[in-house]
């Protein structure tokens, strides 16, 4: 029975957080690295991109909720989201137009294009903030848990509860269906397999008559996706907030190089890593060895072998690791 | 730009103005450091917040008095600490020049690294918590060495050069984006510690009341010879009241007024002259042999190398030289605030506002790294107000109820991130060297 307890509370405090934390990253990194791909470059603005593609979609919530529309017990954004992602596509072709199209054509180096990416993530972040400001907002609807922790004690009449946010299985279920359609798109169809193409040797590639210009526009249709919904499941799952966005930048880019930049199976993969590993090595696993082992050899302290304060700082190191020992990436991604 | 600030004071307050100037300067000298490393060597470092961070740190370490009692607590198993740190990396070293490059030799340094790292964990515990137990509302950690504050512009530089060492050591390597995101990411990692390592450096608790160079206002409104300056210079506008008691108010007033811009133009001071030094210093450096070496390494690495030049070498040298420097401004910042906040480092203000000004005044120059500072710092200030002015121009015919109007004025701090990315994208789009391009004069 004690071992059943200890694996529910792994379950409840480690693996549906890791999971759902994983999945949101996951997204952002797929996002940056197929911006790295194929558009070459380091993109800085990512994590204000997604805050863009969330407060689209909260605009939209708070319209329809004013309107009366909602899906029961399923959160009202669901619904806003395919708007959010129209209007963050057009602001991505927007910018795009007016400034990295540009640099497309002189052939600029990278490190210019990332520069430029900070003047993007500048203005994103002026223009997220005068129009929904600075302030922390919750825009979740509908019901809360799927399974409640007293709920579930006392269907299985355990000791430990398992508590199950619809949100949690929300993202962890979109992002199943968004990168499964995401690497059907890429590997089965022929605009998927010329972006590959495209991002493996861009000369080699407009020779054979791929459109550079469909290929931009495909990938920043996909960016937009991506980055809108990873942005509304993770702003659901915890909270909308401007400047915790732009941190996540961090996490996102740690993900998406420790999966092997310009791969987008490796990024998905790598979201996983870092959320794991930070979640992991900041546990405090007391209550899981007093389950599992005898009284005699129960812990004092709290086991925890680093405090949660270095959350992000567990995530980095892993980078910085990955980037001295592999720097190609866990899964064989762009040579550095 | 003088003029800029001249107005500030003639418009707003001497006070504001002062400040202004003041922390102009500071980020001048950040923008110089940045400017050595991406102009001189085109090394990208995102890392400046972390360098500014540790600047600070020395600043504190250098100028709080010690805490004994904390040091009687917890102080042994510090440096015991310290100790075993010093071992392992000796013994480390040790293995790297023994052996030949094998799993092994890998496999067994991560052990000794993990071990090392859980052993250090547990042998430090007690004091950590002993050092934090001691009077925490007021000290709670080892304190610094009670020295004058102004050493800790030295001590700060060889902190953040130290840091900048092994950064470099292991960073450099990598391909110029890489090294962005792997020095953003290295300096969160620094302020993540500053932040919660709470023995050293208070942590999020901040450390206040440091020590200054420059006198304190409350003492400069006693004293006579200030009193007596103030009415000197103020004696047209005091020799207008007639009545003494107003008189003797109005007095008091200037006097309290002066006393703050007299403190902000002592730092000024100090700040100016440490501008001067780095400018002649960078300046001779840009005209050196080893300036053109810098260029020649710039422009094309294969060439200078198959010059004999060891890049390698050079370019780690340059980044712990930039990185220096920006730990100095960091130092002076801490110094000019009197006091420490973690919390407080931003990549947002110390990363990216002092790229913005290396790319607006010009990389490679100077005097541009110098004026770019100075714009840059200025806008970022008074973005607010400016904007504040534009948009009640505009919609000078909307009733003040209007509720996009009222919504405006209140996101109206927001504006400086709009002003400072447009800077940003038309400087890189229309002029990409600069306000004030590099010049090379072959003499």
């Amino acid at each position: 029975m004690d071992f059943v307890n200890a694996i529910i509370l792994l379950l409840n405090y480690i693996f549906i957080p890791a999971l759902t934390y994983g999945s949101q990253l996951a997204l952002g990194a797929i996002f940056v690295t197929l911006i790295y791909g194929i558009l070459r470059f380091a993109n800085f603005a990512t994590g204000d991109m997604m805050s863009f593609g969330t407060m689209a979609t909260i605009l939209f919530t708070w319209y329809f909720q004013s309107l009366g529309v909602s899906l029961g017990v399923l959160p009202t954004a669901l619904l806003a989201i395919p708007f959010g992602i129209i209007f963050m596509i057009l602001y991505m072709l927007l910018i795009d137009k007016f400034v990295f199209k540009y640099y497309r054509h002189q052939k600029s180096p990278p490190v210019q294009f990332a520069m430029v990416s900070i003047g993007v993530m500048f203005v994103t972040q002026a223009v997220v903030r005068i129009i929904i400001g600075p302030a922390d907002r919750r825009f979740f609807d509908g019901e809360k848990f799927i399974i409640k922790a007293r709920e579930f004690k006392e269907m299985t009449g355990l000791n430990e509860g398992l508590a199950l946010k619809s949100t949690q299985v929300i993202t962890i279920f979109v992002t199943i269906v968004l990168v499964s359609l995401l690497f059907w798109f890429l590997n089965r169809t022929k605009t998927g397999k010329s972006m590959k193409a495209y991002s493996d040797n861009e000369d080699l590639a407009l020779l054979s008559g791929i459109d550079p210009k469909k290929i931009v526009l495909v990938t920043w249709v996909i960016a937009g996706i991506l980055a809108t919904i990873g942005g509304a499941l993770y702003g659901l799952d915890k909270s909308f907030k401007p400047f915790t966005y732009f941190n996540n930048m961090l996490p996102i880019f740690a993900a998406a190089i420790v999966g092997g930049i310009g791969n987008p199976f490796g990024a998905f993969l790598g979201g996983y890593v870092i959320a794991f590993s930070e979640i992991l090595l900041t546990y405090a696993y007391k209550k899981f060895f007093m389950y599992v082992l005898p009284a005699s050899m129960e812990p004092e302290g709290l086991v925890q072998l680093l405090s949660t304060d270095y959350k992000f700082a567990v995530s980095f190191s892993i980078l910085v690791i990955v980037l001295l020992y592999r720097p190609s990436g866990i899964f064989k991604g762009k040579v550095l | 730009m003088m003029v800029l600030i001249l107005l500030v004071g003639i418009f707003q307050s001497w006070n504001i103005a002062l400040s202004i100037f003041n922390l102009c300067l500071i980020s001048a000298v950040m923008t110089m450091g940045a400017n050595i490393q991406w102009g001189y060597a085109g090394l990208i470092n995102f890392g400046i917040m972390g360098y500014t961070a540790l600047g600070g740190l020395a600043a504190v370490l250098i100028s709080v008095d010690p805490v004994q009692e904390a040091w009687r607590a917890g102080g042994f198993d510090i440096l015991m600490s310290l100790w075993l740190i010093v071992v392992m990396v000796l013994v480390i070293r040790f293995i790297l020049k023994r052996f030949e490059k094998s799993k092994i030799r890998t496999y067994s340094i991560a052990t000794i690294i993990i071990s090392g790292i859980l052993l250090i964990r547990f042998s430090a515990e007690p004091g950590i918590e002993a050092i934090e137990a001691v009077d925490p509302a007021k000290t709670g950690f080892l304190g610094g060495f009670g020295l004058p504050i102004v050493f800790s512009w030295i001590v700060g530089a060889l902190f953040a050069g130290g840091l900048a060492f092994i950064v470099g050591k292991v960073a450099l390597g990598l391909r110029a984006d890489y090294l962005a995101i792997a020095t953003l990411l290295i300096s969160e990692i620094v302020i993540a510690i500053i932040k919660h390592e709470d023995w050293l450096t208070r942590g999020v608790k901040n450390v206040i009341g440091l020590k200054r160079p420059a006198p304190y206002e409350v003492d400069l409104q006693t004293t006579d010879w200030f009193i007596k300056l103030v009415e000197k210079f103020n004696s047209g506008k005091l020799s207008v009241i007639e009545n003494l008691a107003d008189r003797q108010a109005a007095l008091n007033q200037l006097v309290i007024e002066g006393s703050s811009v007299f403190v902000k133009l002592c730092y000024s001071g100090l700040f100016l002259v440490v501008v001067i030094i780095l400018l002649i210093l960078t300046q001779k450096a840009l005209y050196s042999p080893w300036g053109r070496m810098m260029r020649a390494i710039r422009d094309n690495e294969e060439a200078a190398n198959a010059m004999g030049k060891n890049v390698v070498k050079q370019h780690l040298l340059i980044f712990i030289l930039g990185s220096a420097i920006v730990g100095i401004a960091g130092a002076m910042l801490v110094t000019q605030d009197g006091l420490f906040t973690p919390g407080s480092y931003r990549p947002m203000r110390y990363t990216f506002l002092i790229w913005v000004m290396v790319i607006v005044g010009g990389s490679g120059n100077n005097f541009g790294a110098i004026l770019g500072g100075f714009v840059v710092w200025f806008l970022w200030i008074e973005a607010a107000p400016i904007s504040l002015f534009l948009i009640n121009f505009f919609t000078a015919g909307i009733p003040e109820t209007n509720a996009l109007k009222a919504h405006l004025i209140e996101s109206v701090p927001y504006f400086r991130f709009l002003l400072m990315g447009l800077g940003l994208l038309f400087i890189m789009r229309y002029r990409p060297k600069g306000i004030l391009p590099e010049k090379i004069e072959i003499k």
